[in-house]
């Protein structure tokens, strides 16, 4: 069997147990027969409603949003053509911020069900922002021109959401816990509210793997091999803006699954972008429910936030594989 | 006019801007000097009320404003440099971020004062660079895995800082997140002296080692050519940035965007190649007094901290001068 067809069989047989093991594991373990016999038949006891209305909601938004990072992360390095690039780059995580500050600061939004619509809506606009600033004058949006304009945008939305936290403390107190990024304590509709838009994501996305692959060849020999270098970034792009705008929106911004799960997904298949995109679709949520399940046991009976498990973790991980070897190249 | 005539100029230019804004600093508020009285007064004269504003009052955190700019201008021009990197500044090695989570802790686990909280801060930024350094030093630190690691190192301890600041009070949130902005408020001499005296070493030692970085940016081959020591050069210069964004960030803690748009700006200036370091930390200093003396005049009553102003000017002012330039077809 080839080394794609195993890693895709154990990444697959990963995500079965850590979907099993989300819902399995928590303050009040369950264990995972008495799970599978209550998520088809719901008793009405206790462990009844702690399976069907809070830990299988949460399953399925880590899922969803996982698939949604890592698949955004591996077009962005694949359309940048530059491995450290991640849904912080473009601006997505400083539009959804200064969104939600504003949102909460101005407006009076406290309700998460709402707020998110402004996340979602500000990591839209500074997106084209950016792509509009990364896009100007004749020779179009290079991937240094992008990572430039997304950075300088970025500074001034921080500092923005830095001023507003400073003068209003119930917006700080809103913001600190939004920031740090966690799956739990959220309404069940949320995923129902962000999956329409993940879903166009990740549909667009995995037509853009041929074409990825050909201007991965650099702009010139992709025109020559029938793709069109523009066209092909801006449709990434708007996928891009959807799959991470709606992640970090409704769960907040999340370091390192965009980043790494892509670095990782290489290794195994190689540059070719029509393997690389599906496996960081399965791969992404295997770590972030990983993180988030490890997440529960570490700090019992408390928690700690699914970001900073997928960092403490994703962290010196990530910083092995760059040790080790060298970064599989784009 | 030849590129080192400019650059001269320029130099010069930004000097008499950095002092123009010391003068404007210290002599605009709620009691105005005129400029006359207030050189007459920095320069030793001036009547006891004038000099007691503005020797007291307002001198002292114009001074740590000008000096702190200086050290992030110059620590961004040789990081820019080293790493051949036009993002590249001390955040790269995990710096900031190091220095960010260990005066979070500070401010919320112990409580610690001003002092605790500078000397947490440089204790917890030089241990990240050191570290982000020593993992990537492996058959010589390229420049590359140095930005990877740092990302790596940096992402994780701004998860500390995260986390410690959703289980602090809300008042501590608050020091916390004015530490983390940036602020020149309340600056007394107490904090000029140490920024002075670090820049009396650092700067000497910097201007020796431009030679050096001006071969380093030729690539690592030539410089070795040149009779350059590549790796004991390199470790160096990133000695010496690391020590000034020390400085920096020990008397106000992490201001963005000076480091990083400094050098830039300059040397869009200048049009000179070359690291300009000098014309750099001028900048920087011309920068960070700017920002502090219109943060102070444009939101007097609530204190804003002078990091809000670097950040959304700086970020508005980047954005604005590269779609010029692209427009233009530059750059």
């Amino acid at each position: 069997m080839s080394t794609r067809g195993t890693g895709l069989a154990l990444i697959v047989a990963g995500l079965a147990l850590v979907l099993l093991l989300s819902v399995s594991v928590g303050a009040r373990p369950i264990p995972v027969d008495r799970v599978w016999d209550l998520v088809w038949h719901p008793d009405g006891s206790d462990d009844a409603i702690i399976v069907h209305d809070l830990r299988i909601p949460r399953t399925i938004l880590g899922l969803i949003v996982g698939a949604a990072l890592g698949v955004g992360g591996a077009l962005m390095q694949g359309l940048t053509r530059n491995p450290l690039a991640d849904p912080g780059l473009l601006g997505v995580n400083a539009g959804a911020a200064a969104a939600v500050v504003t949102a909460t600061a101005l407006l009076g939004v406290v309700s998460p069900l709402v707020y998110v619509w402004f996340a979602f809506l500000g990591a839209a606009i500074v997106s084209v922002v950016v792509y509009g600033v990364g896009a100007a004058g004749h020779s179009g949006a290079t991937p240094v021109r992008l990572a430039l304009a997304g950075t300088a945008v970025s500074f001034a939305l921080y500092a923005y959401v830095q001023g507003l936290t400073l003068i209003d403390r119930e917006t700080l107190d809103q913001y600190r816990f939004w920031q740090v990024g966690a799956l739990a304590g959220h309404a069940p509709a949320l995923s129902g509210q962000i999956a329409p838009f993940i879903a166009l994501g990740l549909l667009l996305a995995f037509t853009l793997g041929r074409p990825l692959n050909a201007i991965g060849l650099g702009d010139e020999a992709g025109r020559a091999l029938g793709a069109s270098p523009a066209r092909t970034r801006i449709l990434g792009a708007v996928a891009i803006t959807l799959l991470c705008g709606a992640a970090t929106a409704a769960v907040g911004p999340i370091a390192f699954i965009g980043l790494t799960v892509p670095h990782v997904a290489r290794a195994i298949t190689g540059p070719d972008q029509r393997w690389v995109l599906p496996y960081c679709a399965l791969l992404a949520p295997v770590m972030l429910l990983g993180a988030d399940v490890v997440g529960r046991v570490v700090n019992r009976p408390g928690e700690l936030e699914v970001g900073i498990v997928s960092a403490v973790i994703g962290g010196p991980v990530f910083i092995a594989i760059v040790r080790r070897r060298r970064i599989a190249q784009l | 006019m030849t590129v080192a005539t400019r650059t001269t100029g320029v130099g010069l230019a930004l000097a008499a801007a950095l002092f123009a804004l010391l003068v404007l600093s210290v002599g605009t508020g709620e009691i105005s000097i005129p400029p006359d009285e207030v050189v007459a007064t920095l320069f030793g004269g001036g009547d006891r009320g004038t000099s007691f504003v503005i020797e007291t009052l307002r001198l002292p955190r114009a001074l740590t404003g000008a000096l702190i700019g200086i050290a992030l201008g110059a620590s961004g021009a040789i990081f820019q440099s080293i790493t051949r990197n036009p993002l590249g500044s001390p955040d790269i090695v995990g710096f900031v971020q190091g220095a960010s989570a260990a005066a979070v802790l500070e401010i919320i686990v112990f409580g610690g004062g001003t002092f605790a909280v500078a000397a947490g801060a440089v204790v917890g930024g030089v241990g990240t660079a050191v570290l982000v350094y020593a993992l990537s030093a492996r058959g010589g630190a390229q420049g590359y895995r140095l930005v990877l690691i740092g990302i790596g190192v940096s992402a994780m301890l701004i998860a500390v800082t995260d986390y410690l600041l959703t289980r602090s009070t809300l008042e501590q949130a608050q020091a916390a997140q004015i530490w983390i902005t940036g602020s020149l408020n309340g600056r007394g001499w107490e904090h000029v002296r140490p920024v002075a005296v670090a820049l009396a070493v650092l700067l000497p030692v910097t201007a020796l080692l431009i030679r050096p970085l001006r071969m380093l940016e030729l690539g690592d081959d030539t410089a070795r050519g040149l009779g350059v020591a590549v790796e004991r050069s390199r470790l160096a210069l990133v000695l010496v940035a690391v020590g000034l964004t020390a400085v920096a960030v020990a008397s106000a803690g992490p201001i963005v965007f000076v480091a990083l748009a400094a050098p830039q700006i300059a040397r869009r200036l200048t049009h000179a190649t070359g690291p300009g370091v000098a014309c750099a930390a001028l900048m920087g200093g011309v920068l960070l007094l700017g920002a502090d003396v219109a943060s102070q005049r444009l939101f007097g009553d609530l204190q804003l901290p002078v990091g809000v102003m670097t950040g959304v000017c700086g970020g508005v002012y980047l954005t604005w001068l590269l779609t010029r330039e692209w427009k233009r077809g530059s750059g």
